[in-house]
């Protein structure tokens, strides 16, 4: 974790993301209206004492809305993300350790699914399933899936030629003792690293099928919905839509910020002078 | 480069293609409702839908609809749209061009800005140039699309003051000034997560290569400074850079569904949505087909490319 802080980066993605969770952990009981509640007499308003970073077409308080919507949209991330991550390790796994024909038959399917662009395979899993939040969450995490898969197993491959896991083969140990104690903690670097770069990923493409009315449906405050909602206002009152957008724009670049420097804490090689 | 090389990366393309029609033909197979019902509409007897059914040659088995499909595709067929009744392939013709215009002009701008960009950061590190352009990239990866294209909507496109169109599309044969009018604030939205990529791509390569050893044994030389730049050091650097912009035509490919459709843009992104939106099924299969072909396809540019640059990875 020092390492971590030490890095400018590392720094600046860490203090992102404490506002950032403890919005989503506080949020809703700081707020200071019902992010629902209509205030007829001072609609589309610029931050103003009363409403600190002003009000929607509806005179809803944004502040109220952003940090209501804030678990919704940090939860779809992490949800999406543990998903995939999970998924993806698991056949990763398999088809690092399995090898031969497992392997080359595990790796062309996924080579066949990567070939699709992520948000257009995540957009066809979702007209699958039908629009909303867990509908969305379980697309995003299924797009997941075969990038980490290939992330993982390369991450099994270049520990399974190390000297400590051959050292245990001689020592004639069991096979799922050297999967579960040798290889798999060692390989777990990289797979941490990619699923915190990816936790922004997920909140953007979350954000994307909110903005497109696949994802969450109203009245969700979740951000990509709030942006689309407001969209046909956002002259008369930018801040309607300037608030969800940057607020997205400053979670992602949290998790993207920390999860590179938690690479380069993991792998001194790569840190820059 | 070899033969073998250019070969082996072929014959891996055309697998991965296999694959990836079975994908494309599954999902259309396993989304809800199927083309009879479609055309029929949600109210339609049962006899009437397996009357269609059979005259859409839905009622075979799934094996032989996937092959004739596959065959119909290899002969340029991608049969009928369900709602627009016209063929697919001419519906999908017309937006690929207007998709492919669009993605040249954002990645052709995009390298000349963004090469030039992460070199400047490379040889001032540590100065406040360096400081800006790694901030804007930062922002820049962090912003979906539909923010970006928000924000440049507010600030060029407003009421108020109009300094560029806020939608639609003019084709070029007619006016090519009011193309690229149109066509500049869709390209910069798309260009923005690009440029943040490569220009930070190309200057984390560029300071590895700045320090190595032979672009110090260069400088020992006494070749001049500029030279050990362009001649030693940028072509070494470049690879990678390569690689990464053609990952980034995945999430080109991806954001151009996002940005056709908020800017009114008639290409393959907003034929898709629109296409998902009422189920038809045929044009889902086309677009879909076409986006994972172009990307295939750029990314064996893009190994061919990386192997000219740097003939040492052919034998990896």
């Amino acid at each position: 974790m020092r390492e971590i802080l030490r890095n400018p980066a590392g720094l600046v993605g860490s203090f992102l993301l404490v506002i950032v969770l403890s919005a989503a952990v506080l949020g809703p009981f700081v707020a200071p209206y019902d992010p629902q509640q209509f205030h007829a007499a001072s609609r589309l308003q610029g931050p103003s004492a009363a409403f600190w970073l002003g009000t929607d077409q509806y005179g809803r308080d944004l502040l109220s809305r952003l940090l209501n919507g804030a678990p919704a949209t940090v939860l779809f991330g992490l949800g999406a993300t543990a998903l995939g991550v999970g998924a993806g390790s698991i056949i990763g796994v398999i088809a690092g350790v399995a090898g031969g024909r497992v392997d080359s038959i595990i790796m062309r399917v996924l080579d066949g699914l990567l070939a699709m662009p992520e948000l257009l395979f995540t957009l066809l899993i979702v007209t699958f399933l039908g629009g909303g939040t867990s509908q969305a969450m379980l697309a995003v995490a299924v797009t997941f899936t075969p990038g980490m898969a290939r992330i993982s197993r390369s991450a099994v491959l270049s520990v399974r030629t190390r000297d400590y896991v051959q050292a245990a083969i001689a020592r004639g140990e069991s096979r799922s003792w050297i999967v579960g104690r040798e290889v798999l903690p060692n390989a777990l670097g990289p797979i941490i690293v990619e699923a915190t770069i990816r936790v922004s990923f997920a909140i953007m493409i979350g954000a994307t099928l909110g903005f497109l009315g696949l994802g969450a449906q109203p009245p969700s405050t979740e951000w990509g919905l709030m942006v689309a909602e407001a969209r046909q206002f956002m002259f008369r009152n930018p801040w309607c839509v300037a608030v969800p957008g940057v607020a997205i724009a400053i979670t992602a670049m949290g998790f993207n910020l920390f999860g590179d420097a938690l690479r380069d804490a993991f792998d001194p090689r790569r840190r820059r002078i | 480069m070899t033969l073998a090389y250019v070969l082996r990366r072929l014959g891996a393309i055309v697998v991965v293609l296999a694959i990836v029609t079975v994908a494309v033909f599954g999902i259309t197979v396993v989304l809800p409702g199927n083309a009879a019902m479609m055309i029929l509409g949600e109210n339609a007897t049962p006899e009437s839908l397996a009357a269609m059914e059979r005259q859409l040659g839905l009622d075979r088995p799934i094996l032989t609809q996937y092959l004739d499909w596959v065959t119909g595709v290899l002969h340029g067929d991608f049969g009928m749209s369900l709602r627009l009744s016209l063929p697919v392939s001419q519906v999908v013709g017309d937006a690929f061009r207007n998709s492919l215009s669009l993605a040249v002009l954002a990645l052709v701008t995009v390298t000349a800005v963004a090469i030039p960009l992460g070199v400047i950061a490379a040889l001032r590190r540590g100065t406040i140039w360096d400081l800006m352009i790694g901030l804007f990239s930062y922002v820049g990866t962090a912003m979906p699309e539909f923010v970006t294209a928000t924000l440049l909507l507010i600030i060029f496109a407003s009421p108020e003051w109009p300094v560029l169109p806020a939608g639609g599309f003019v084709p070029p044969s007619e006016d090519f000034a009011g193309y690229l009018r149109h066509a500049i604030l869709p390209a910069a939205t798309l260009g923005l997560i690009l440029m943040a990529h490569i220009s930070r791509q190309v200057r984390s390569e560029m300071s590895e290569v700045l320090s190595s050893d032979f672009v110090r044994a260069a400088r020992l030389k006494g070749i001049r400074e500029r030279r050990v730049i362009w001649r030693h050091a940028l072509p070494n650097s470049l690879a990678p850079a390569v690689a990464v912009i053609s990952l980034d035509i995945g999430y080109l490919l991806g954001g151009i569904i996002v940005v056709e459709e908020i800017f009114a843009w008639p290409g393959l992104g907003r034929l898709l949505i629109y296409a998902l939106q009422n189920r038809d099924l045929p044009v889902i299969q086309a677009v879909t087909l076409l986006l994972a072909v172009v990307y295939a396809l750029s990314n064996l540019v893009a190994d061919l490319v990386i192997a000219w640059l740097d003939p040492r990875v052919q034998h990896a």
